[in-house]
């Protein structure tokens, strides 16, 4: 057993005083210190076309080969939102256009994965291990960094979601919230005779018990942070976006005495091979209304965070056979925060010629993900330039780009 | 079946002490049914040919021996089925069983409600009912499935639609997908331990494939029926044809074979009315079929109309990579999430010698060597599904509510038919065992413990221990510490129940 993970047990064994639920104790015997900076991560699962978020509207070849699916010109009606007169913003995230306005938003175009993968799994495994070209690393580089931070609570970083993706599996302990609405709601084992007999059967070393040990322990902290929130929200209308109410809990937990670090967030569905601006009209506006509500929820500590969206590749320059776009290469990575040196999309943006295009198809990829996200780990994370090897293995970070406040 | 169950006076006087001692649901409780104990190892095939062993499978072991056991469960049509499953399917199936008619009545609902002329109180009440089909068609397919894999004699065959099903999954959400679940999901489990070309031609033709992985759309740009309709190509069939279904992401095919692969199927789509072609839902479109020769995987494929892609799906199946991909999947869902690489490769040659038959690879796996070494007892770290399932069973719970087990599958992030990804779920323990899953089974067993799948089938705690078979000391102790209104709850919970 690893050190760290040691110690992450060892805190475990003295949470064993751990109080009923509704008692803040706990929380309250924690620092106040809250001013570390953050990191979000939003995956979007299924390769978002990046060409119709961050469009290059001026560019004469977008439009021929798109001809059904190319956003109309900005003055257009529905037209795309331009940005800084070349490249304008999907006009279904009106929401972040004042982001953008503040210099908050950033884009890397033309961003991804060195070694070309067409295949979804295999391209996400490649972003979410932090090795591309390896595909049997058994960890995440989530976890990763999290081993390299000082460590806190046990809701330091937090996954929203009932499954462990790729990105955050791996020797560190992670903290979960079920998505949609009532991550806080009752559970049998909140019975207090129940949750004793459950915690003497998992009370040994092995990876269940350490799940359960875990598990218990990130719940007293996030029940007692979102029980008012479950309150607040149950008020909320019918249909209420679940990566929007999502978005509401992960930046409470980050303000609050949860003091969340680190955060997942995945939306899936974005294999837009059919149709797909009927798609996209569909998943977008909830995609910027959540990262406006988490943006507005961190409030003062927004200043301190960095907010990546990202998808595992982007789709094919020409629009396909059924007004949709197939598997391409490089796509627009997404920079959301106070820490970000906004308005401006970056990278190397080699045009649209048919000569430009990676295969005679694809945006090619002119910055590869891990300098980026090597940056953000760097330059505001402070993870020491001699640690960032144990999270990006053979990768140097070059400091490229300059996109940090 | 059920008139093989002994009852042993022994057994049921310590039933019955228990009962008493449990008092506080003793009044509600269904009959313990004892079973003679079987060695380790048969219990740890039993483990894993089904969802979980119920006293009779116990019995029947004891009675006829494990070999005679796993070859009737590798041939599925020799086991009467249970009366139960059949009395269920007998009022279920059938509703759901026509899916061209299901498919129909969605449409016609459709189109009334374009109907301009319609009042906002009729076209509300044409909403309602577009909903209700929907979630009717929907729920119904998912009980039925839920039914089969409870009750069923015929477990080894359910474990292995599981197994295609998330092989060639499906999103029932996706268009009309739905209406053709039940009938998609029936295909599979008829070529489920036949021949694997059979059954992947079976799933390339299935309407529910052809609207979810979008081939019904894929048409060759410069065919009549492209131009006319402004349709081209589309590669999504073609790529997750031979990179899950077949070769696996390693098994040697570019980008070229992609695009040829996605030519040769172009054409390949579905009528739902099921008139034309053999009335199946699948339809072969001449007219925006690519009428060129290709080449694919160093094949020359001459123009051929549907035959190509029949061709392709030959050239797939007995492709080398396949054999391994497939046996290699085999090996991990039955064996150990890192299956060993000798077992895997035994496999292979297994179905490359058969031609890719299913029941014998099986029958080699079951027998190896490396299924049957001890270190994998008990080392599979059962899905959701497999866990949920396996409760019922291991509980004998009677009658259980579906709709309930649905709702657990939705709160464990793996409801049925609901797995949007063309890889379907993974089965191995890195997907599953997090904390907060954790305290979700944990939650789930203490309220199926209590009753919340049929109140008035109290479960057992014998009977959960009996069909569980071996349980560690540190459990046992655990449990024997507790008071005895929650060792139900616990046992289900324990780490034996979780793992397979």
């Amino acid at each position: 057993m690893k050190r760290r993970n040691f110690l992450t047990v060892a805190g475990l064994a003295s949470g064993s005083m751990l109080l009923p639920i509704g008692c803040n104790s706990w929380v309250a015997q924690q620092t106040n210190i809250n001013n570390r900076k953050r990191l979000v991560v939003v995956f979007l699962r299924g390769a978002v076309d990046g060409l119709n978020i961050v469009i290059p509207h001026q560019a004469e070849e977008y439009y021929e080969a798109r001809p059904t699916i190319a956003l109309p010109y900005p003055q257009e009606s529905n037209g795309t939102l331009d940005l800084d007169g070349f490249f304008g913003l999907n006009p279904n995230l009106k929401e972040l256009l004042p982001f953008w306005q503040r210099k908050q938003l950033a884009f890397v175009h033309g961003c991804g994965s060195p070694v070309l993968e067409r295949s979804h799994f295999q391209a996400q495994d490649y972003l979410e291990n932090g090795t591309p070209g390896e595909k049997n690393t058994p960890d995440g580089w989530m976890n990763r960094l999290l081993a390299q931070l000082p460590k806190e609570q046990p809701t330091q970083a937090v996954n929203v979601g009932v499954t462990t993706p790729y990105i955050l599996k791996g020797k560190m302990a992670i903290a979960s919230i079920k998505p949609g609405k009532n991550s806080a709601g009752r559970i049998p084992t909140d019975n207090f005779a129940v949750g004793k007999a459950f915690k003497k059967m998992y009370s040994g070393s092995d990876p269940l018990s350490l799940a359960y040990q875990t598990g218990s322990q990130a719940r007293e902290i996030v029940m007692s942070e979102l029980s008012q929130e479950l309150k607040l929200s149950s008020r909320g209308a019918k249909e209420v976006n679940a990566f929007v109410d999502d978005a509401a809990e992960v930046a409470k937990l980050m303000v609050g005495n949860a003091q969340t670090q680190l955060a997942f967030m995945e939306i899936g569905g974005w294999d837009s091979h059919v149709n797909q601006n009927t798609l996209l009209e569909r998943l977008l506006p909830s995609l910027g209304q959540g990262l406006a509500t988490l943006a507005k929820g961190l409030d003062s500590i927004f200043a301190d965070t960095v907010i990546v969206v990202m998808s595992e590749f982007g789709r094919t320059v020409r629009e396909n056979g059924n007004k949709g776009t197939d598997h391409g290469y490089g796509n627009a990575l997404w920079l959301l925060g106070g820490g970000v040196r906004g308005g401006k999309v970056y990278g190397e943006w080699l045009g649209l010629d048919s000569g430009a295009l990676f295969e005679n198809r694809d945006l090619p990829v002119t910055t590869d993900f891990r300098e980026i996200l090597s940056s953000i780990l760097h330059h505001h994370l402070s993870v020491p330039g001699d640690r960032l090897e144990h999270i990006f293995p053979n990768y140097q970070l070059a400091n490229k780009i300059d996109f940090l406040v | 079946m059920l008139s093989r169950i002994k009852h042993r006076r022994g057994k049921l006087a310590k039933c019955l002490t228990i009962m008493i001692f449990s008092s506080l649901f003793w009044l509600n409780s269904s009959v313990y049914v004892a079973a003679k104990e079987l060695p380790v190892e048969e219990m740890h095939i039993l483990s894993r040919l089904s969802f979980g062993a119920k006293s009779v499978d116990l019995e029947q072991v004891k009675e006829t021996g494990i070999e005679a056991y796993i070859q009737s469960q590798l041939e599925p049509k020799s086991i009467k089925e249970s009366v139960l499953l059949e009395k269920y399917l007998a009022k279920h199936d059938l509703t759901i069983q026509d899916p061209i008619k299901l498919h129909q009545s969605d449409v016609t609902l459709r189109d009334q409600l374009k109907n301009s002329e319609l009042s906002i109180e009729q076209e509300r009440q044409l909403d309602r009912q577009i909903k209700a089909l929907n979630s009717n068609t929907l729920n119904d397919a998912i009980d039925v499935h839920l039914a089969r894999a409870v009750y069923s004699n015929r477990q080894l065959q359910e474990v292995m639609v599981d197994f295609w099903f998330n092989h060639f999954n499906v999103f029932g959400q996706k268009s009309a997908v739905k209406f053709w679940l039940a009938d998609y999901e029936n295909q599979i489990r008829q070529h489920a331990l036949g021949n694997f070309s059979n059954l992947l031609l079976a799933t390339a033709k299935h309407p529910a494939m052809l609207m979810y992985l979008d081939n019904k759309n894929n048409t060759a740009p410069a065919s009549p029926g492209g131009k006319e309709n402004k349709l081209g190509l589309n590669e999504n069939y073609a790529r997750e044809l031979m990179e899950l279904h077949t070769l696996g992401v390693d098994g040697g095919y570019s980008q070229e074979d992609v695009i040829a692969l996605a030519r040769i199927f172009t054409g390949w789509t579905m009528d739902r009315l099921g008139k034309k072609g053999d009335q199946s839902g699948f339809f072969f479109a001449e007219n925006r079929h690519d009428s060129e020769s290709k080449l694919f995987l160093g094949h020359k494929i001459v123009a051929n109309g549907v035959k190509e892609g029949e061709q392709a799906l030959q050239i797939l199946a007995e492709h080398p990579a396949t054999a391994h991909f497939i046996s290699y999947q085999l090996a991990q869902y039955f064996v150990a999430d890192q299956p060993p690489e000798s077992l895997v490769n035994h496999l292979a040659q297994t179905f490359q010698e058969t031609q890719g038959n299913i029941r014998l690879v099986m029958d080699a796996l079951i027998h190896s060597q490396e299924f049957n070494d001890r270190q994998y007892y008990g080392q599979k770290f059962k899905t959701p599904y497999q866990y949920v399932i396996s409760l019922v069973r291991l509980g004998e719970i009677k009658a259980p509510s579906f709709k309930r087990l649905r709702g657990m599958l939705f709160q464990l992030s793996m409801p049925v038919y609901r797995c949007v990804t063309p890889d379907g779920y993974s089965n191995t323990q890195s997907a599953w065992l997090n904390p907060q899953a954790m305290l979700q089974r944990t939650g789930l067993a203490t309220a199926i413990a209590n009753g919340v799948l049929n109140k008035n089938s109290q479960v057992q705690f014998e009977q959960v221990k009996q069909n569980l078979g071996a349980i560690s000391p540190q459990s046992q102790q655990v449990i024997q510490e507790t008071p005895a209104k929650l060792r139900t709850a616990l046992i289900m919970g324990s780490p034996e129940a979780m793992y397979r």
